[in-house]
């Protein structure tokens, strides 16, 4: 019998979910394989009786809180699917200002039709069995991810940073480009996407386990940022919890 | 006509959720709403404080399937607030890869999530095995689309190398030959897509509006370009509060916007309204094809007109292709020299026109961002288009005006996520 998978999301871009329609025709390949029940974005079909849930998105607001800890009620495997769900991701960003004073820059005088909290990871709300991180998760990581779920194996994330990919990638550092960079505390199995393309990463994978912060803050010292700076490098795709440690 | 309420309770977003609620009793229509439940996510608050630079790939994350366009429209906003003016090889790579998004977008839009209506499927996975020809064709446009975006943005979604100032790494020589090519193998199936489009029922509903698009002197305006009305008037782009009229409503988190009228349209039905005489030679046999001539009133035709744009861009990247080639490609990095000040940027995205307006103070921070999204300013549209079509659905059966309804919205394509399942109905 293939497995029920659904498919769902909270607050986000829902580029996630649009990396599993641009997997082209392996998406077709995987549909063969199991038994997609329910995928707001693709389908009209719906059933409730799945047993993999893959969730986007992170928790914005009171009313999405059932909805979570219903789906994790129904699937035997919930997995976060890319930043926002895994940690938070840009959402947070809103986190480091007073909600009033968001809700007022937005709406204004209005603001008060609107209810919004603190944007949270699915696993601030309930327990969750695996994560794909990224923003957006990345295409080949998600197949290898999907693969050993259907093989009822848990997925293994890289412990490493990401400038260990960057050096196999031989890139020039990118602090010798004169940029900031958050590949030395950031969880690597993107192939250093973001530098091997010219550009500095911003940290969307979030935290690699036990980063060594303090180096970290030392080198970007060292390149002439502030306190100030490093933690706004910080506070675009780590959560909150991690920023204030 | 009996008595029905429509009420969706959660089911989609528009960049996140749309409820439509409906209320007919004895034939009158007593209410009819598009509400926008969507969690609101204060883009303008968060990127407040933040380096000029980092604008583009924070407002990037506002929407997965345009995030091209809004990084475009970023970082033209933040250009023309510091002062900067783009190379025109810089410019000819954004419109490239401009280009890319519109196909991907596009394609899946009118392929994946609204032809299945068209022939009765409730997706495009039963037509995986029905029709597997017309998806293994319509997949084969999809890569297409997003390799051409991974190989000149870097990552088709959240794309990395465009940045203020230029590209932190060019395409080379031989891999612009390579898309230069595949794009041309790839017309045969732009033609049959049409086709394809040319068949299928698009439901007959008219009502008048007023569509807006940018609009160039000399070529059909992606980037950059004057505000222009069907109505006949024309806005210069740094001026766009005069003419999008930003306002709330207690049942949406999304601003609406109008302009002349109560409520006005954006998109790919607009811009082909606005910029039909600017179309290619294969877009405006398309146009032709699919009965689109200035100007089509028809909202469920904004499906064909996303059909028509994917011929024009295919088309006109191959121009801008061989512009770039005859120029030669130059290292010209991405330095700046940032003066404090407000600028304005305006892009096509392929649901509409997008707006990002930034302040920039002398320290390279930005004090106040101002974001107008295309869905945002069809939702009058959209609720104004639906108190018109109940009218008209008199002696219907339950599931065609259900359908009816849902194609309405979903011809829109207000985002991916809401374009299937957008409708429960309750009939009473």
């Amino acid at each position: 019998m293939k497995p029920k998978v659904a498919i769902f999301d909270f607050g986000c871009c829902e580029g996630c979910q649009l990396q599993l329609v641009n997997l082209e025709e392996a998406l077709l390949d995987l549909v063969g394989l199991v038994d997609v029940r329910q995928w707001r974005e693709a389908m009209s079909e719906h059933a409730d009786d799945y047993e993999i849930a893959l969730v986007e998105g992170s928790i914005t607001r009171e009313s999405e809180i059932p909805r979570l800890e219903a789906i994790r009620r129904q699937a035997k495997v919930l997995v976060a699917l890319g930043a926002c769900a895994h940690t938070g991701g840009i959402n947070a960003m809103k986190n480091h200002m007073p909600m009033e004073r968001a809700l007022d820059i937005v709406y204004g005088d209005k603001a008060g039709w609107f209810d919004t909290i603190p944007a949270r990871p699915l696993s601030a709300y309930v327990p969750v069995d695996a994560a794909v991180p990224g923003c957006p998760v990345d295409r080949q990581e998600l197949v290898e991810v999907v693969k050993a779920l259907l093989m009822g194996v848990a997925p293994v994330l890289p412990t490493y940073p990401v400038c260990v990919e960057c050096k196999m990638a031989e890139n020039i550092c990118v602090f010798d480009l004169g940029l900031t960079c958050m590949g030395p505390v950031t969880r690597a199995g993107c192939r250093a996407r973001c530098p091997s393309n010219g550009n500095r990463c911003l940290g969307c994978r979030g935290l690699v386990p036990e980063p060594n912060a303090n180096a970290h803050k030392e080198v970007l010292a060292e390149h002439g940022r502030t306190v100030e700076d490093i933690l706004a490098e910080y506070r675009m795709f780590v959560s909150s919890a991690e920023v204030a440690q | 006509m009996t008595s029905f309420d429509v009420n969706v309770h959660y089911v989609t977003r528009v960049e996140g959720h749309g409820n439509i609620r409906v209320r007919v009793r004895d034939g009158q229509l007593e209410e009819c709403r598009w509400e926008i439940p969507e969690a609101p996510r204060f883009f303008e608050a968060m990127i407040r404080g933040r380096a000029y630079h980092e604008a583009p790939p924070i407002t990037s994350r506002i929407c997965g399937i345009c995030s091209i366009g809004h990084t475009l429209a970023s970082i033209q906003g933040i250009e023309n607030a510091i002062g900067f003016v783009p190379s025109e090889q810089t410019l000819l790579l954004r419109t490239l890869l401009k280009h890319g998004e519109t196909v991907q977008s596009h394609i899946l839009h009118a392929c994946y999530l609204a032809a299945p209506d068209l022939v009765g499927a409730p997706s495009v996975v039963p037509l995986a095995t029905s029709h597997r020809e017309v998806v293994l064709r319509a997949v084969r446009l999809h890569r297409l689309a997003n390799e051409w975006c991974d190989l000149i943005g870097g990552r088709t979604t959240h794309p990395i190398r465009a940045v203020v100032g230029g590209w932190t790494r060019l395409p080379t020589v031989e891999e612009l030959r390579g898309l230069r090519q595949r794009i041309s193998e790839a017309l045969p199936d732009v033609e049959a897509t049409v086709e394809l489009f040319r068949a299928l029922p698009f439901p007959a509903f008219e009502r008048e509006t007023e569509y807006l698009a940018l609009r160039k002197p000399d070529e059909y305006a992606w980037y950059g370009g004057d505000i222009a009305s069907t109505d006949g008037d024309v806005t210069p782009l740094p001026q766009y509060r005069s003419k999008v009229k930003e306002f709330i409503v207690p049942h949406s988190t999304a601003k609406r916007a109008r302009g002349n009228r109560n409520s006005y349209a954006v998109g790919a039905l607009a811009r082909v309204n606005v910029n039909y005489d600017m179309l290619r030679p294969l877009a405006r046999e398309a146009a032709e094809a699919l009965g689109i001539r200035p100007v089509t009133c028809n909202p469920y035709l904004n499906t064909a007109a996303q059909v028509v744009e994917v011929a024009h861009v295919m088309e006109d990247s191959l121009d801008v292709i061989d512009r770039l080639l005859e120029r030669g490609l130059r290292e010209e990095g991405y330095a700046v020299q940032a003066r404090p000040g407000t600028g304005v940027g305006g892009v096509e995205v392929p649901r509409g026109t997008l707006y990002h307006e930034y302040t920039v103070d002398a320290e390279g921070r930005i004090t106040d961002a101002n974001l107008i999204i295309p869905t945002g300013q069809n939702h009058q549209n959209i609720e104004d288009d639906l108190r018109a079509l109940v009218p008209t659905l008199e002696g219907k059966s339950e599931e065609e005006i259900t359908l009816a309804m849902e194609m309405l919205v979903r011809a829109y394509d207000p985002c991916i996520s809401c374009s299937t399942h957008l409708l429960e109905v309750e009939f009473v």
